[in-house]
């Protein structure tokens, strides 16, 4: 899926350890060792990227930390004296009550949404593997949910789940099941933005799985048909084991996106009614921008949590990467 | 031979259902956007807009437009600085073989684990300080990192593939590194441009979070707010709602029909998105 962004001659192309992809230190001077005015030229075309990096992500990422240890207020962004507290706004959200529900919806969300996302991505790249009418037309309709505004699909959803005008209820209604409270009752909050969720998922899943499947040797699954294996089979035996660094890739990249999710459960229902919908990224959001009073202290400490959760998949999804890009 | 065609009739059948079943949000905001006042309520709803009206479009066009252009303007200075940054950089990294550029990539990488909302409170800080907070220059920076690393990602792996003999070519006729990379190297990425071009667009088109707290409130929002003002108002018109928001889908609906290509590329070079 990735290939090293060395050329094939790059000695350190084929180093297994873990600065497998900083560059070589000087070796003796061989014919391939570029002049250094080359070297020069190399990193004045990636000094504005660098001066960015460090500007706009590197910097925010520090103002957030600092942020979390002191106590700020509104007033002492204009004045620039917030006392440093230390550790106190990480033990104030430690025994915040909202902390375990959070906790626990952040896993339950991340969870639900990437088995389901990845179960139903796989079938529908097995299924438009064969070769139909109009497969790949409708292969690129699936992309849509992926390439709509969050806003867009959040109200939708909103809009299908509302409970007495809601497409879904009517829906149920005919069945015969009654109404559902999807996104105003405690039960059934969390769920409802799993759902939209889900839907928002299973494209990247599905492209991505179907590439990976496409790299399977054909020859592989007439033999097993030679053989007399079945579809079940052969998708267990075969498809399956093969895809496995794929699926590790998109799993975990699922899980860092999942994670970081806000946008969908803000507009849907503001991580509410009574927290039961909040995430760690919606509860982040809540204590520093959705109150009137914002505590942006623990706010920051909320994100900062969530920033080495990300960054701990981050670093297991790199290794993998490598690992792949090495085997 | 005949059974196989029959068998294939069956899969496209069933093709067709399981896209019918995906895409039923996107038909449900487009009915929506079209049913009257009046049948809003209605239970069971309407399930084709049989009295269609264009009432909630009038509104988009009455209300709506001053959010749609800002959102233009925002999105085209995110284009040209994610490309402007990235292209020299991934450029570099492909074919001058930076001592450190391996660092950079790893920074470039963990840079896209970042959850937004940190990334949007920092620079809510940040802004405030330098009163960048409700300004289009400032949403753009921020848009931009959304798709600077993934930028850098697709331009390294594009221009790798570029034979070293062009650019030893070049070099044999007296160009510089900034003349062979403006002459040579650059036009023959067209693709990886177009690629990275449509991403850094629908990100900062799509953006909620950084312009829900960088600018929000301010005199110039982008549709996504728009949209967001009229859920939030409880606004009762879900038909101009809906018709905002299949406006706002426009750019990905024109993106999936003209660049579909690109967007497949996009997707499987790891294409991150929040």
């Amino acid at each position: 899926m990735k290939q090293t962004i060395h050329p094939p001659d790059h000695p350190s192309a084929h180093v297994r350890n873990g600065a497998a992809i900083a560059a070589p230190p000087p070796a003796p001077a061989r014919d391939r060792r570029r002049p250094a005015s080359e070297q020069w030229a190399a990193w004045a075309f990636l000094a504005p990227v660098t001066l960015y990096l460090a500007l706009f992500y590197a910097y925010p990422l520090y103002r957030n930390l600092d942020l979390s240890l002191r106590d700020y207020t509104v007033r002492s962004f204009v004045q620039g004296n917030a006392p440093f507290t230390g550790i106190e706004n990480y033990r104030t959200v430690f025994d915040d009550p909202t902390f375990a529900p959070a906790l626990l919806h952040t896993v339950l969300f991340t969870g639900v949404c990437l088995l389901f996302q990845y179960a139903i991505g796989l079938a529908l790249a097995v299924f438009f593997t064969q070769h139909f009418r109009l497969s790949a037309t409708l292969r690129a309709l699936f992309l849509v949910p992926w390439l709509l505004p969050l806003i867009v699909s959040a109200s939708t959803w909103s809009w299908m789940l509302n409970s007495d005008s809601g497409i879904v209820n009517a829906a149920l209604h005919a069945l015969g099941i009654g109404p559902v409270n999807w996104l105003t009752s405690p039960s059934w909050s969390l769920t409802s933005v799993i759902i939209a969720n889900i839907w928002i998922g299973v494209p990247f899943n599905l492209v991505v799985l179907y590439s990976g499947l496409q790299s399977i040797p054909a020859s592989l699954y007439e033999a097993a048909a030679l053989d007399g294996a079945n579809a079940w089979q052969r998708f267990w035996r075969i498809t399956f084991p093969l895809l496995r660094p794929v699926s590790a890739i998109t799993l975990l990249l699922g899980l860092i996106y999942t994670l970081k999710v806000f946008d969908i459960i803000w507009i849907m229902t503001k991580g509410g009614p009574a927290d039961s919908s909040t995430t760690f990224a919606t509860w982040s959001y809540q204590l520093g921008f959705g109150n009137l009073l914002p505590a942006f202290g623990p706010g920051a400490a909320v994100g900062n949590l969530l920033v080495v959760a990300a960054l701990v998949f981050g670093l297991i999804y790199l290794k993998v990467q490598r690992k792949q890009a090495l085997s | 031979m005949n059974r196989r065609t029959g068998r294939t009739w069956w899969k496209t059948a069933l093709g067709l259902l399981l896209t019918a079943l995906m895409l039923f949000p996107v038909y449900w905001m487009l009915n929506v956007s079209l049913t009257p006042d009046r049948d809003m309520r209605k239970s069971p709803p309407d399930l084709f807009p049989a009295h269609g009206t264009l009432d909630g479009y009038r509104t988009v066009l009455d209300e709506q437009l001053p959010y749609l252009g800002t959102s233009l303007v925002i999105g085209l200075g995110t284009v040209v600085l994610t490309v402007a940054l990235s292209a020299p950089a991934g450029y570099a990294l492909a074919k001058l073989r930076p001592r450190g550029g391996g660092i950079l990539n790893f920074v470039l990488l963990a840079a896209q684990m970042i959850p937004g909302i940190i990334m949007a409170m920092g620079f809510y800080a940040i802004y405030l300080q330098l009163g960048l907070l409700q300004s289009v220059p400032g949403l753009i920076v921020a848009d931009s990192t959304l798709a600077v690393p993934f930028g850098v990602l697709i331009f390294t792996a594009f221009m790798s593939g570029i034979p070293g003999e062009l650019l030893q070519a070049a070099r044999t006729d007296g160009a510089g590194a900034l003349r062979t990379f403006w002459s040579v190297v650059l036009p023959m990425s067209r693709n990886a441009v177009v690629t990275v071009s449509l991403f850094a667009f629908l990100w900062s088109w799509s953006d909620f979070v950084f312009a829900g707290t960088l600018v929000n409130g301010g005199a110039h929002e982008p549709i996504t707010l728009g949209i967001y003002h009229y859920i939030g108002n409880n606004n009762q018109e879900w038909n101009a709602i809906m018709a905002t928001a299949v406006v706002a889908s426009l750019p990905a609906a024109v993106i999936l029909v003209l660049a579909q290509r690109y967007v497949a590329a996009g997707v499987t070079a790891g294409a991150v998105k929040d």
